[in-house]
């Protein structure tokens, strides 16, 4: 599904990403770790396309195409989510004035009509309840006023909504209690099927007991170090990350 | 600055007037420039009685002592008023006695303009006096509405058969003293409307005027007159589009509205001038007096969307004359390109009890000019007076200019004047989050904006959101790359 070679990207001349390489199939769920500044916000963003950050070499391909030439939203629309780590608030737009035009921009995008509004207002309670995000929040504005664990739930939300082929959670569990973290990961848990694929983004073992992943990577300055199965978080919540740079690291 | 916001301002400069089109009708002008000959021709064109011509006259010779002000945020070009056709109207060889009869080349003209005139417009309960130039071309509803007793007709046809309501009201709000362009308008005004609404009547559908400057070369003086007897209640839409032009028009209006005790009303208007091309050519010249005189109890409220013109200057106001009355000024002043607008509004407390709200939203883009200019006055009779002002810039890029002059004088230590402002930018880390959830950056831009002004767009008619929430669009739109 995402194939990522050799890729480097950089902020002015600051490089950041220095060689990542990575292989993603449907159905699989992979974690990625790795101390503060490691670059792993940094990948998210660019496999998302911002325009902050410069791809200074490498290829990626999504679904058999060539991502790196594609806009923010064409990527979107092709079914790359980003969950953000800090959403941000739109005032004045509703959450489902917003939903129904990214909705219809990706089904425009798969050949099919735009929705109908007693369809989408189905589709709107259906998936608010797999993150049990209060459906009244659905008719106030894009995150504004929302609570951090509310926004994290939004987020969710909104990958129900779209049905990415790849969900791509940037920190997904930071700033959420221990219910909500449940709520958010079993809710991702749900969205799982075989013919999509998860990457997740953080920085504690505690979300993988819910989102259980099939791959660990390590990054450590714009690099993966290492990669290894569930266990490996599990190592590192007890022993940290020196052992590996220790001995893979630079 | 960022690529992508580049491509942003690119595309917005790219994107032109939509409604630029002229239609071919036949016009009978009169010869160009102003002297007093002009406004007899003006007047007897009109069959208006004497006392009208005099009133005209007078506002004529007022108006030659006074000077254009300058103090507005504004570069305007130098004017030349004597180089300007003072009166055009559609030529029509015989009076219409229904839709049918009604030019075809005028009716394409409105459907373009989306402008439902015929039946649509009675499913949904909206009279339209449709104004095109200079005379009104035709007026619905008329029969529903007199039944009630109001009166809902062209100025000049209320002139000859109201004479006695036009008199007592016209200039009593609006002075043909009043200012430099107010006085040009109350001396050579061809058209607009009038409507009066009884004592104790609720006006039981909008009334709606739509405006169009459509000869080349000839300014427009509309002049709109209406009067909430008491305790009687009307929402007004007035709404504008004009046809792309090379060459600079001059608009001056003058709408006066008397809320007598106890009545309510609704002013509302969008405004979609033709604003000139993307290189500052052209464009309508928009200098509107407009104010409302609020006896006891009485309520008026202006909402307005201003998205057109090349150059605004424009300051709907409420005179708080009775105690206990209400003003309210709800604003979106939209500016791209080489646009420049000063706009606001004056809230002029004199009664007790007075109470004013202002809600100004300023959004600029391109290389354009937005103010906000307003005047909070507490007389020292003002007992308990309340203001509240929110006035908000949205700027989009960083080759345009968001001003704010609010002005707050107040005679009175029991007054409580509350001003609140905020200046703000459309954030990359917004387009960022709405692009990835697949909305281009245009669709961003237009929702964002939206978003912004919906505290203003939420006060209209629900016909007039809708339109008016598109608008803010398309004056965006562009291709982006």
């Amino acid at each position: 599904m995402l194939t990522v070679k050799n890729l480097h990207a950089s902020v002015g001349d600051k490089e950041i990403l220095r060689g990542i390489n990575l292989e993603v199939k449907a159905g699989e769920v992979h974690a990625i770790m790795g101390p503060n500044g490691s670059g792993k916000s940094t990948l998210a963003s660019v496999l998302a396309g911002s325009e902050k950050f410069t791809v200074t070499s490498g290829e990626v391909t999504f679904l058999g195409e060539d991502l790196l030439p594609l806009s923010v939203e064409e990527r979107a629309r092709r079914g790359l989510f980003l969950g953000f780590q800090y959403p941000v608030e739109i005032p004045g737009v509703s959450m489902a004035n917003f939903m129904k035009l990214a909705v219809n921009e990706r089904r425009k995008y798969l050949g099919k009509e735009p929705v109908g509004a007693a369809e989408f207002l189905r589709m709107m309670r259906e998936k608010s309840a797999v993150v049990e995000l209060d459906s009244k929040l659905t008719s106030r504005s894009v995150n504004e006023g929302f609570s951090g664990g509310e926004k994290k739930k939004n987020e969710i939300f909104q990958m129900a909504m779209l049905e990415p082929e790849l969900a791509i959670l940037d920190e997904t569990d930071s700033g959420l209690d221990i219910d909500a973290l449940r709520i958010v990961a079993t809710g991702v848990t749900k969205l799982h099927t075989d013919r999509n694929a998860t990457i997740v983004i953080t920085h504690y073992q505690r979300l993988l007991d819910y989102i259980v992943p099939d791959y660990v990577h390590v990054l450590y300055k714009g690099r993966i170090i290492y990669s290894g199965d569930k266990s490996l978080a599990l190592r590192l919540e007890k022993e940290g990350y020196d052992w590996l740079i220790n001995e893979y690291g630079e | 600055m960022k690529d992508n916001e580049r491509d942003i301002l690119d595309s917005l400069e790219r994107s032109d007037y939509k409604y630029g089109f002229t239609s071919d009708i036949e016009t009978e002008l009169i010869r160009r420039g102003l002297d007093e000959e002009v406004i007899r021709t003006i007047s007897e064109k009109k069959q208006e009685p004497e006392w009208m011509l005099e009133y005209r006259l007078k506002a004529y010779r007022h108006w030659l002592t006074m000077e254009e002000p300058k103090w507005a945020h504004l570069t305007i070009p130098p004017i030349d008023f004597q180089d300007i056709i003072y009166y055009a109207s559609p030529k029509q060889k015989k009076a219409l006695g229904s839709m049918d009869e009604v030019d075809p080349e005028l009716r394409r003209t409105f459907d373009k303009l989306g402008i439902p005139l015929e039946e649509q417009k009675a499913l949904a309960g909206v009279a339209v006096d449709a104004v095109l130039d200079s005379v009104s071309v035709k007026t619905t509803f008329r029969e529903t509405l007199a039944e009630k007793g109001i009166i809902f007709c062209p100025i000049s046809e209320a002139i000859r058969e109201y004479p006695d309501l036009v008199k007592r009201y016209l200039g009593s709000v609006v002075s043909y003293a009043d200012n430099f362009y107010a006085a040009l308008n109350s001396a050579v005004f061809s058209d607009g409307s009038f409507c009066y609404i009884p004592k104790g009547v609720r006006c039981p559908m909008e009334l709606s005027t739509y405006f169009r400057i459509n000869a080349q070369g000839t300014g427009q003086f509309e002049r709109t007159l209406i009067v909430a007897d008491e305790g009687s209640y009307v929402s007004y839409l007035e709404g504008c589009t004009a046809p792309r032009r090379d060459e600079n028009q001059l608009h001056a209006a003058v709408v006066e509205i008397v809320v007598e005790r106890d009545a309510e009303v609704k002013y509302s208007t969008v405004q979609n001038w033709y604003p000139g091309d993307k290189d500052g050519n052209g464009g309508i010249y928009n200098f509107v007096t407009k104010r409302g005189l609020c006896r006891e109890n009485a309520h008026l409220s202006w909402t307005q969307v201003e998205t057109g013109s090349a150059i605004t200057w424009k300051y709907p106001s409420c005179v708080l004359l009775g105690d206990n009355s209400v003003g309210e000024f709800y604003s979106v002043a939209m500016t791209n390109h080489f646009q420049q607008a000063d706009t606001g509004t004056k809230m002029i407390h004199i009664g007790r009890n007075t109470r004013s709200r202002i809600v100004s939203k300023g959004i600029s883009a391109g290389r354009s000019q937005n103010s906000y200019r307003g005047l909070v006055k507490i007389g020292p009779k003002a007992e308990c007076a309340r203001n509240y002002s929110q006035c908000d810039s949205l700027l989009i890029g960083d080759r345009c200019g968001a001003h704010t002059f609010p002005h707050i004088d107040s005679r009175n230590s029991t007054a409580v004047v509350e001003h609140e402002a905020t200046t703000s930018k459309i954030s990359e880390d917004q387009l960022m989050y709405c692009n990835q959830r697949g909305l281009s950056t245009e669709e961003a831009v237009g929702l964002i904006v939206n978003g912004y002004a919906k505290e203003v767009l939420s006060k209209l008619p629900m016909e007039f959101a809708i339109e008016a929430q598109k608008l803010l669009s398309i004056s965006l739109e562009g291709s982006v790359g």
